[in-house]
């Protein structure tokens, strides 16, 4: 990644297209999307509201596509971009914004914030201003295959224990299977008992499934970081090792970024299409329950809330298969005020958790999602990202509150009905 | 120039410069923002990006209960002055009996007591506006020259309008070629500043909602 100033420039007018010219033809500066943001509701920073952290790529757009601003440049009226103002921005556009989306929401001229902001990226990226915490994300993804630096001998240290744990094995590199499961480092690393609630849930169902030691990564620190050739790089090993395998799916796990690279960017990144369907885990699970292949025994008795990760519901569409699977588990399932595709971010997305200079202000606008809890008094957090999990956590023990945070899919796990133990209740 | 010159010159060539400059500069902006095109989405669509983007051309004239909390002032006064422009400006009957003039038909006209009731709650509301613009730490920071005279064109016509209904001040001729005057000055500065809002907040609203829309989210 060789930044300079020149080639920032340029990667910002590569992103200027249609809608982008639209959107910022429309803005009338009437400043409601910064009520939407929890980095301005919770630091009361005007600067921080959104559409403003988009305004060094609004000038080029004005300077370079609108023909008065052109005209008005060629007579020296208009300030030029300089580098300073990026070096300014850059704290603005990396630290202080999750790509949430929930600006784009209620803009009442139409404008997708987050769309632009995801663009802005590439030209602060190609400029030399981003984060040092996801330049270095970055690279280990690319070197070694995994933003956390998570390699094939931790991976499989994992399936064995998971393998001791269950009494059978996890396949591995299986060819012709229906299904490749994709893992993000955390979950691997802090969230193993994933792993083993796939197994669990997939025997259980009869899904064929396999992980591929050669792309087990689901994250794309290409996207979050904003450079486009690396996030195709990343995307087209998990292409190469579906062919390998065969496989008609590719299942994108608790994870909303991953889902947000695998299932809407990659193919645009790549410039093709997939020769094979990508779903999310809690779609599958979903059509998995629909079609009567997933049956769960018992539910939950304790109040349980779903926290939506912005990039599965709002920015990805998967919103009403974690309620239809809630309610399979959950008997006291409460949502929260202003909840799926309107929900809260949890303040630590789009890149945020791997920029270690943004720690403190995640921690401080963690108090949006706090509100939100306050106000139903859940006796436990379901999610469905690691990312989230990790800092709903931290949030939580940050504003000493004591509310456990667990994943759906090792929920439902938990609740398998037994089908040996039942078999003489089928008719 | 006297003032019924001044009157003839407002209605006939400042007129014809002020319709070619709104026209075809609202045409170049339009047109500039066609042109940059956008790539093919080549992931699988889970809904349709259309219908995803119609609706939130009248969807987003509705906000969410939470930005109606929020933002209550920024909601209920943008309403306001909105329908009370566009009130004034269609269906007020001298506007109208001036389309039928140059288009040959019209429409039925409010009566001028409703009329002159809603021009000053319009004028009121646009005031509390500014005075918001520039109390509202969000909106002062984000605003720029052209955002104080956007508002200053937009207001303009109403007053004038209203002083040359009630003939305060000046002649009456005098009155009408300033209101004239100053329906052309909103016309000449639409296409450059935000204005045209009203014309590219569609492109913006089909574009985001085709976006989610695609996605299978309705936004």
């Amino acid at each position: 990644m060789s930044a300079s100033f020149e080639r920032g420039i340029n990667a910002f007018k590569e992103q200027i297209d249609a809608p982008v010219a639209a959107f910022f033809s429309s803005c009338v500066r009437c400043g409601l999307c910064a009520e939407a943001c929890l980095f301005y509701t919770e630091t009361g920073d005007p600067e921080r509201t959104p559409i403003n952290k988009l305004e060094p790529m609004r000038r080029i757009w004005q300077q370079e596509y609108s023909f008065w601003g052109k005209l008005a440049s060629s007579l020296g009226l208009s300030r030029p971009v300089t580098d300073a103002d990026l070096t300014e921005w850059e704290t603005l556009v990396y630290d202080s914004c999750t790509l949430c989306g929930r600006c784009s929401m209620v803009c009442p001229v139409g404008n997708d914030i987050a769309y632009m902001i995801r663009k802005m990226r590439e030209g602060m990226a190609a400029s030399g201003h981003a984060p040092e915490g996801l330049i270095g994300a970055t690279r280990r993804a690319v070197t070694i295959g995994s933003p956390m630096g998570v390699k094939l001998p931790a991976l499989q240290a994992q399936i064995r224990h998971t393998e001791k744990d269950l009494g059978y094995s996890i396949p591995v590199d299986v060819e012709g299977v229906d299904y490749l499961l994709l893992l993000s480092s955390m979950e691997i690393m802090n969230f193993p008992e994933f792993i083993s609630a796939i197994a669990r849930i997939f025997k259980h169902a009869g899904v064929t499934w396999t992980i591929s030691s050669e792309a087990f990564e689901a994250t794309n620190s290409g996207i979050q970081i904003g450079v486009s050739e690396i996030a195709a790089e990343l995307v087209e090993r998990i292409v190469a090792a579906a062919a390998k395998l065969k496989v008609k799916y590719v299942i994108s796990p608790e994870c909303g970024h991953a889902y947000m690279a695998i299932r809407w960017e990659g193919p645009n990144l790549i410039g093709r299409p997939y020769d094979f369907k990508v779903v999310h885990i809690l779609e599958l699970l979903d059509e998995l329950r629909a079609a009567g292949r997933l049956k769960t025994s018992g539910k939950e008795t304790q109040r349980l809330t779903y926290h939506d990760p912005c990039q599965i519901s709002r920015r990805g569409g998967v919103v009403q298969q974690p309620r239809n699977l809630m309610h399979e588990i959950a008997a006291d399932f409460v949502e929260m005020p202003e909840t799926g595709t309107m929900n809260w971010c949890c303040g630590a997305g789009g890149g945020v958790s791997s920029n270690e200079r943004a720690d403190e202000i995640r921690l401080k606008v963690f108090n949006r999602k706090k509100k939100q809890l306050d106000q139903i008094h859940p006796d436990a957090i379901i999610s469905a990202c690691s990312n989230c999990r990790i800092h709903l956590e931290d949030g939580l023990e940050e504003y000493e509150m004591d509310i456990p945070v667990l994943s759906l899919t090792e929920t439902i796990a938990e609740h398998l009905l037994d089908r040996e133990q039942n078999e003489g209740q089928e008719p | 120039m006297t003032e019924t010159e001044l009157l003839m010159w407002a209605r006939g060539p400042a007129l014809q410069v002020a319709t070619v400059i709104f026209l075809l500069g609202i045409l170049v902006r339009v047109l500039e923002i066609l042109v940059l095109g956008r790539k093919a989405n080549l992931a699988e669509a889970r809904g349709s990006a259309v219908a995803g983007g119609l609706r939130p051309i009248v969807s987003r004239s509705f906000p969410d209960s939470g930005t109606l909390r929020r933002s209550t002032f920024n909601v209920v006064a943008g309403y306001v002055f909105h329908t009370g422009f566009f009130i004034v400006l269609l269906l007020f009957a001298p506007h109208i009996l001036l389309f039928r003039d140059v288009f040959g038909f019209g429409w039925p006209s409010l009566p001028t007591q409703i009329i002159d009731a809603i021009t000053i709650v319009t004028i009121i509301t646009l005031l509390a506006v500014l005075v918001h613009r520039i109390q509202h730490k969000v909106m002062r920071y984000l605003s720029r020259f052209q955002d104080y005279l956007v508002w200053f064109v937009t207001i303009l016509p109403l007053v004038t309008g209203y002083l040359a209904f009630h003939r305060i001040g000046l002649t009456p001729t005098m009155l009408l070629a300033i209101h004239i005057l100053s329906v052309e000055l909103l016309m000449v500065v639409f296409p450059f500043t935000k204005l045209m809002h009203a014309f590219t907040l569609f492109m913006a609203r089909y574009y985001n909602g085709s976006i989610s829309g695609y996605r299978g989210v309705n936004s």
